[in-house]
C-alpha cells in the first residue's frame, strides 16, 4: 500500500473543478477582433480588446449560442435572464484592469456531465456555468516583460462542478469527459497544449464520516489531463501529511509547477483579491430569446453518454463503446455504418471491424476518421461480405486493406480476385476427400493421436483452395472425415 | 456673410452661408482660429487646437462645394469637443495628467457623426479631470474662465466647451453630462446645453466617468443649433451595447414656437431653501412666459429628490472607481519612471496622475463596492434610482415636461466652493436627470442683476427632446437673452 492509500483508509479527499474553455468563435467575446491561436503577438486588438479609453463591449452573439448549448447540454438550468459584472484586479495581461465575467446571476446553473469511471458512467453535479473573457499573456525575458493581448478578449466559459469528486482518477475523468463533450457539440477546440481548456482544482480532507468540508486550497495552472491526476494526487498527500502531523491547512491558492511536479503558494488568504464585483453598466442583462433556445436544443446532437448507452445495449462492450463515444466523428462514423448495413444487432461486429482495421489504417495513413478514405457505407458492405460468409474474416482484412488504399468496392474487389469463401459443402466435401487421399500418412498418424497434425490438414485445405475455404465449414468436415 | 464672418453667427446661418458660397469654410475657420488665438490665451477654453486639421478639413469642404459634390448638413461649421470625447489623431486627455500625450488610434461615434455631417474639429476643451467637477477648476491643465465673469468659473465639468461657445470661439460644442456636467455650465455660460435621453448617443469612444450616468450632448447659442447638432450625433451604435434603437426625430422642425395645451409641470422639490432669490424670480417669469402663451403650469411633486444626491455618490464614484482602473501606465498615457516592480509601477503611476477629485471618487467608490458592502452602498443606490424613475413617471401622467431652475446659484468666483460637498451641493437640481436617464436642457432665461446668466432646465420624458427644444425655443425667444453677449469678450 502506498503512503497515500494508507491515508486515505481514514481520510477522505474532496475536489471541485473550475475549467476554463475557449468558445470557438470567429471573433471575440465583446468585440470585432479575430480569435486565432498562434498569431503574431498584439495582432488581433482593436481598441476594446486594448481597454482603451471610450472603447465599449458588445457580448458576442454566437459566443452565446455556443455558451447556450453546453448549458442543454449538460441538463443545466438556463438563467433566460443573466447578466455580466466586472472581476476587479490589477495585472498587465487585463488591459482594463477587469475581467468581464458573470457572477451573481451566471447563465446556467445546477447542470450535470456524465463521465466514465470503469465501464461505468457517473454523473458529477455543476455549480454553474458562466460567462467571461479571456486575459491576454505575459512573458518575462530577464528583466523585460512582455504583454501580449492577442488572447485578452476571447470568449470562455467557465465550468464550475460542486465539490464531489474524491480521487485524482475522477478529477482527471471529468476533465476527459467535459473535453470529449464541448468538443462533441463542437463549440470548442479545447487543446489543452493551446490553452483552449484549462483547468484549476479545489482541494481539501476530512476524516470519513465528517459532513462538513476541510478548508481548501486552489491549485492553478494544471493544464493536461496527466498533470491533473498528478497535481491533485500531490496537493492531497501534501495536505493529509500536514494534518496527520498535527498541521492545518491554510486557505490559498497554488500554483502547480509541472517540470518540479510540485506546487508552490501562489497567495495566501490575506493576499486574496477583494473583486469588488458589481453588474457592468456598459452591458444590459443578457436576456436568450426562448425561440432561440428551442432551435439550439433541436439541434442539438445525440450526447456522447446517450451513444454510449445504446452501444452497450446493442452489445458492444463498455471499453468500445467508451472509445468509439470517445470522438464525435468516430461515433458518427459508427452510427453511419450501423445505418448502411441496416442490423443494429450487427453493431458489436461493426465496432470492432472500426476500432481494430479502420482505426489501425487511418493512424497509418495519418488521417482523420472525418477524412477516412473508406466511407462507413463501404465498411458495412464489407462487414456484411464476412458475416454472410462470402469472404473470410482473414480475407475481409485484405479487402479491406485494398478497398481502403484504392477505393474500389469490396464485392467488386472479391469478384475480381475470386476470393469468395468456399461454403458449400460438396464442394469443399471433394476437397477434403482429395487432400485426406494425398495425404493417408499424415491421416494415420492424426488418427493415431497426434492431435497436432490436425492444422496441417487445415493448412492444407487452405492452400489447396487459396485460403477461401470457409474455416468453419473446413474443420467440421475434416474432423468428419479424419474419423474424430 | 460679409467679410469677417461673424463668430456669433448661428450654426443654420454658417452652414448656409458656405454652402450658398457667401463664405468658405477656410474664412470660418480663420476667422475661429482667430478669434481663439486673441481671446483664448485669457479664457483657456481650449485645451488643444487643431489648427492644421480644421484648415485641412475646411479647405476639403471648400473643394467639395466647387465640384458641385454633395455637403453635409454641418459642412464647414467648426465645433469645439470636449476633451472626453476621443478624436483619431489628436490628443485626448479628459483633462488629466495620466492621459498627456495619448494621441487616440480612432474617433468616438459622436464625432464620427459630426464629421460625417461635414462639422470641423476645432479643437478640445477644457473639463474637469475626467467629468470629475462643477466648475473645471479640476483640469489637471489649466483654468477656464466664465466669458461673463472672467473672475468666476465656467461651471463643468463641460466648462471649456461652454465657455468657447459663449465667447464666440466655436460655432457650437459637444460637451457631457453625466450629473449636469452640460446643464449647469450652459447655464453658466448662458448658452444652450442639452443631455439627450441615455442611450440616444452612442458613448463608443466617450472616455468613461460613470457608465450608467454618462451622455454626450450639444452646447449652443441658440436651441435651434442644440437641435441641429443633435440631430447630427443622435442614432443607435451597435458598438455601444446600452444605444437605443429607436429613430431620431427631425429636431429643427419640432421648433414650432407652439406652447399651447403643454402641461408644464413645477416640482416643488426644486424651488424649496436654497435657491438664488433672482433665479427664483427669473423661472417664475419663465413659468408666466409659458402660461402666457397657452401652457397649463401644474404644481406637483418628486418626493425622492432629495435623495438623488446620496445616491449619486454612490453610484457614480463606484462606477468610475472600475472605469478608472485602466490608467496603469502599462499600454498608453503616463507611466511612473522608475518603479521597481509592478505595484509600485501601479501606485506611482496612479499616484501621480491623478488629481485630489479623481483619487477622492476612486477612494469613494472602492469603498462602496468591497466584500460585504454593495448591499448597503451600491445595491441601496440603485433602489433609490429605481425610486427616482418612478417619481418622474408618475409626474409623466400629469405633466408633459418639468421647469426647474438649473443651478441654485449662478457662476460662482474661483476657490469659492471649499469643501467637495460645497461642490456637489450646486448639483442638486440636475443629479435626477441622469439617474433617471431622461433628457434633459437647459435654457437661458434672464441675467442677474449684476450681469451673471440664469437656467432654466427642462426635463422630458424618454426621447422626448423634441418637446424639450419646443419648449426650449420658446422660453428662448421670450426671456432668453437676445443679443446680450459676455461682457469679457464683446
Amino acid at each position: 500500500m502506498t503512503e497515500l492509500a494508507q491515508l486515505l483508509v481514514d481520510w477522505e479527499a474532496v475536489i471541485g473543478l473550475e475549467v476554463h474553455v475557449q468558445l470557438a468563435t470567429a471573433s471575440k467575446a465583446f468585440s470585432p477582433s479575430a480569435v486565432q491561436f498562434g498569431a503574431p503577438p498584439n495582432s488581433l486588438t482593436d481598441p476594446t480588446v486594448l481597454g482603451l479609453p471610450g472603447a465599449l463591449p458588445v457580448y458576442n452573439a454566437r459566443a452565446l449560442e455556443l455558451a447556450l448549448a453546453l448549458g442543454l447540454a449538460t441538463s443545466s438550468r438556463i438563467r433566460m435572464t443573466s447578466r455580466f459584472a466586472r472581476k476587479h484586479y490589477f495585472y498587465p495581461d487585463q488591459p482594463k484592469n477587469y475581467q468581464i465575467s458573470q457572477y451573481d446571476e451566471p447563465l446556467c446553473e445546477h447542470g450535470v456531465v456524465d463521465m466514465f469511471i470503469g465501464g461505468e458512467l457517473r454523473r458529477v453535479e455543476l455549480t454553474r456555468i458562466h460567462l467571461e473573457e479571456d486575459a491576454g499573456k505575459n512573458t518575462h525575458v530577464g528583466a523585460t516583460s512582455h504583454v501580449d493581448l492577442d488572447r485578452a478578449g476571447v470568449p470562455l466559459v467557465e465550468v464550475v462542478t460542486e465539490p464531489v469528486m474524491h480521487t485524482p482518477e475522477e478529477a482527471a475523468e471529468f476533465v476527459r469527459a467535459l473535453h470529449g463533450l464541448v468538443r462533441w457539440l463542437g463549440i470548442s477546440e479545447a487543446d489543452m497544449e493551446k490553452g483552449q481548456l484549462r483547468c484549476d482544482a479545489n482541494v481539501s480532507v476530512r476524516r470519513r464520516g465528517e459532513d462538513r468540508l476541510g478548508t481548501r486550497t486552489e491549485l492553478k495552472n494544471i493544464n493536461s489531463f496527466r498533470f491533473i491526476q498528478h497535481a491533485v494526487e500531490h496537493e492531497i498527500a501534501r495536505q493529509l501529511r500536514l494534518v496527520e502531523s498535527g498541521g492545518r491547512v491554510e486557505r490559498e491558492t497554488r500554483l502547480w509547477d509541472a517540470v518540479a511536479g510540485q506546487s508552490h503558494t501562489m497567495r495566501t488568504k490575506e493576499e486574496a483579491n477583494d473583486y469588488r464585483y458589481f453588474p457592468d453598466p456598459d452591458l444590459p442583462p443578457l436576456v436568450v430569446d426562448p425561440a432561440q433556445l428551442d432551435a439550439i436544443e433541436r439541434g442539438l446532437p445525440e450526447l456522447p453518454a446517450a451513444r454510449f448507452r445504446r452501444y452497450t445495449r446493442s452489445g458492444v462492450g463498455a471499453d468500445e463503446a467508451r472509445t468509439l463515444v470517445g470522438e464525435r466523428a468516430l461515433a458518427d462514423y459508427m452510427d453511419a455504418a450501423i445505418a448502411a448495413h441496416g442490423d443494429e444487432a450487427s453493431a458489436k461486429f461493426i465496432g470492432n471491424w472500426i476500432l481494430t482495421e479502420l482505426l489501425g489504417a487511418l493512424r497509418a495513413a495519418e488521417r482523420d476518421v472525418a477524412a477516412s478514405p473508406l466511407p462507413p457505407a463501404t465498411l458495412a458492405a464489407l462487414v456484411r461480405l464476412v458475416e454472410d460468409g462470402t469472404i473470410s474474416g482473414k480475407i475481409g482484412k485484405e479487402v479491406f486493406e485494398e478497398s481502403f488504399r484504392t477505393g474500389e468496392a469490396p464485392a467488386a474487389i472479391v469478384a475480381r480476385r475470386g476470393v469468395q469463401q468456399i461454403s458449400n459443402e460438396a464442394e469443399l466435401g471433394t476437397i477434403v476427400e482429395r487432400v485426406v487421399t494425398a495425404n493417408q500418412r499424415q491421416a494415420d498418424g492424426y488418427a493415431g493421436g497426434n492431435d497436432k497434425l490436425f492444422g496441417f490438414f487445415v493448412g492444407q485445405v487452405m492452400k489447396e483452395t487459396g485460403g477461401r475455404a470457409n474455416p468453419v465449414l473446413t474443420t467440421a468436415l475434416l474432423k468428419k472425415r479424419l474419423g474424430r | 456673410m460679409s467679410s469677417t464672418p461673424d463668430p456669433y453667427a448661428s450654426v443654420t446661418a454658417t452652414a448656409r452661408a458656405i454652402a450658398t458660397g457667401e463664405a468658405t469654410a477656410t474664412r470660418v475657420v480663420d476667422a475661429y482660429l482667430g478669434r481663439i488665438r486673441n481671446l483664448d490665451r485669457e479664457l483657456g477654453a481650449f485645451l488643444a487646437v487643431n489648427a492644421e486639421g480644421a484648415r485641412a478639413g475646411a479647405a476639403a469642404v471648400d473643394r467639395a462645394r466647387a465640384a458641385n459634390e454633395p455637403l453635409g448638413p454641418l459642412a464647414g461649421v467648426p465645433i469645439a469637443l470636449k476633451d472626453n470625447l476621443v478624436t483619431r489623431g489628436l490628443a485626448t486627455t479628459a483633462g488629466s495628467k495620466i492621459l498627456a500625450g495619448w494621441i487616440p488610434p480612432y474617433d468616438g461615434d459622436a464625432v464620427t457623426r459630426l464629421r460625417a455631417a461635414g462639422a470641423i474639429v476645432l479643437g478640445k476643451t477644457n473639463m474637469d479631470e475626467f467629468g470629475m467637477g462643477s466648475s473645471t477648476e479640476r483640469s489637471a491643465y489649466q483654468k477656464t474662465r466664465n466669458p461673463w465673469d472672467t473672475s468666476r468659473v465656467p461651471g463643468g465639468s463641460s466648462g471649456g466647451s461652454a465657455a468657447a461657445v459663449a465667447a464666440g470661439l466655436c460655432a457650437a460644442s459637444l460637451g457631457t453630462d453625466t450629473g449636469g456636467s452640460i446643464r449647469q455650465p450652459a447655464a453658466m455660460c448662458g448658452v444652450v446645453g442639452m443631455k439627450p435621453t441615455y442611450g440616444r448617443v452612442s458613448r463608443y469612444g466617450v472616455v468613461a466617468y460613470a457608465s450608467s450616468l454618462d451622455q454626450v450632448g450639444p452646447l449652443a447659442r441658440s436651441v435651434e443649433d442644440a437641435a441641429l447638432l443633435l440631430s447630427a450625433i443622435a442614432g443607435h451604435d451597435p458598438r455601444d451595447a446600452t444605444s437605443i434603437a429607436a429613430p431620431v426625430d427631425a429636431y429643427a422642425a419640432a421648433l414650432t414656437g407652439e406652447v399651447a395645451g403643454l402641461r408644464v409641470g413645477l416640482p416643488r422639490e426644486y424651488y424649496g431653501e436654497g435657491l438664488d432669490a433672482e433665479i427664483r424670480a427669473a423661472l417664475a417669469r419663465t413659468a408666466e412666459a409659458l402660461r402666457e402663451r397657452g401652457a397649463e403650469i401644474v404644481d406637483v411633486s418628486l418626493p425622492h429628490t432629495a435623495h438623488a444626491l446620496p445616491a449619486y455618490y454612490v453610484i457614480a464614484p463606484a462606477e468610475a472607481s472600475s472605469n478608472l482602473a485602466r490608467y496603469d501606465g502599462i499600454r498608453y498615457g503616463t507611466r511612473a519612471p522608475d518603479a521597481p516592480d509592478l505595484l509600485a509601477l501601479y501606485s506611482k503611476t496612479r499616484g501621480a496622475g491623478f488629481g485630489p477629485e479623481v483619487k477622492r471618487r476612486i477612494m469613494l467608490g472602492t469603498y462602496a463596492l468591497r466584500a460585504g458592502y454593495y448591499d448597503a452602498y451600491y445595491k441601496k443606490a440603485q433602489q433609490v434610482r429605481a425610486c427616482i424613475s418612478r417619481d418622474f413617471a408618475d409626474a409623466w401622467a400629469t405633466v408633459d415636461v418639468l421647469l426647474t431652475p438649473t443651478t441654485p446659484a449662478p457662476a460662482f468666483r474661483f476657490g469659492a466652493k471649499a469643501t467637495p460637498v460645497d461642490m456637489y451641493l450646486g448639483d442638486i437640481y440636475t443629479l435626477a436627470c441622469n439617474l433617471a436617464g431622461l433628457p434633459g436642457l437647459s435654457v437661458p432665461c434672464g441675467l442677474t442683476a449684476g450681469g451673471l446668466p440664469i437656467g432654466a432646465q427642462l426635463l422630458g420624458r424618454p426621447l422626448d427632446e423634441a418637446t424639450l427644444l419646443r419648449a426650449g425655443g420658446v422660453i428662448e425667444a421670450a426671456v432668453g437673452l437676445g443679443a446680450q453677449r459676455p461682457r469679457a469678450v464683446s
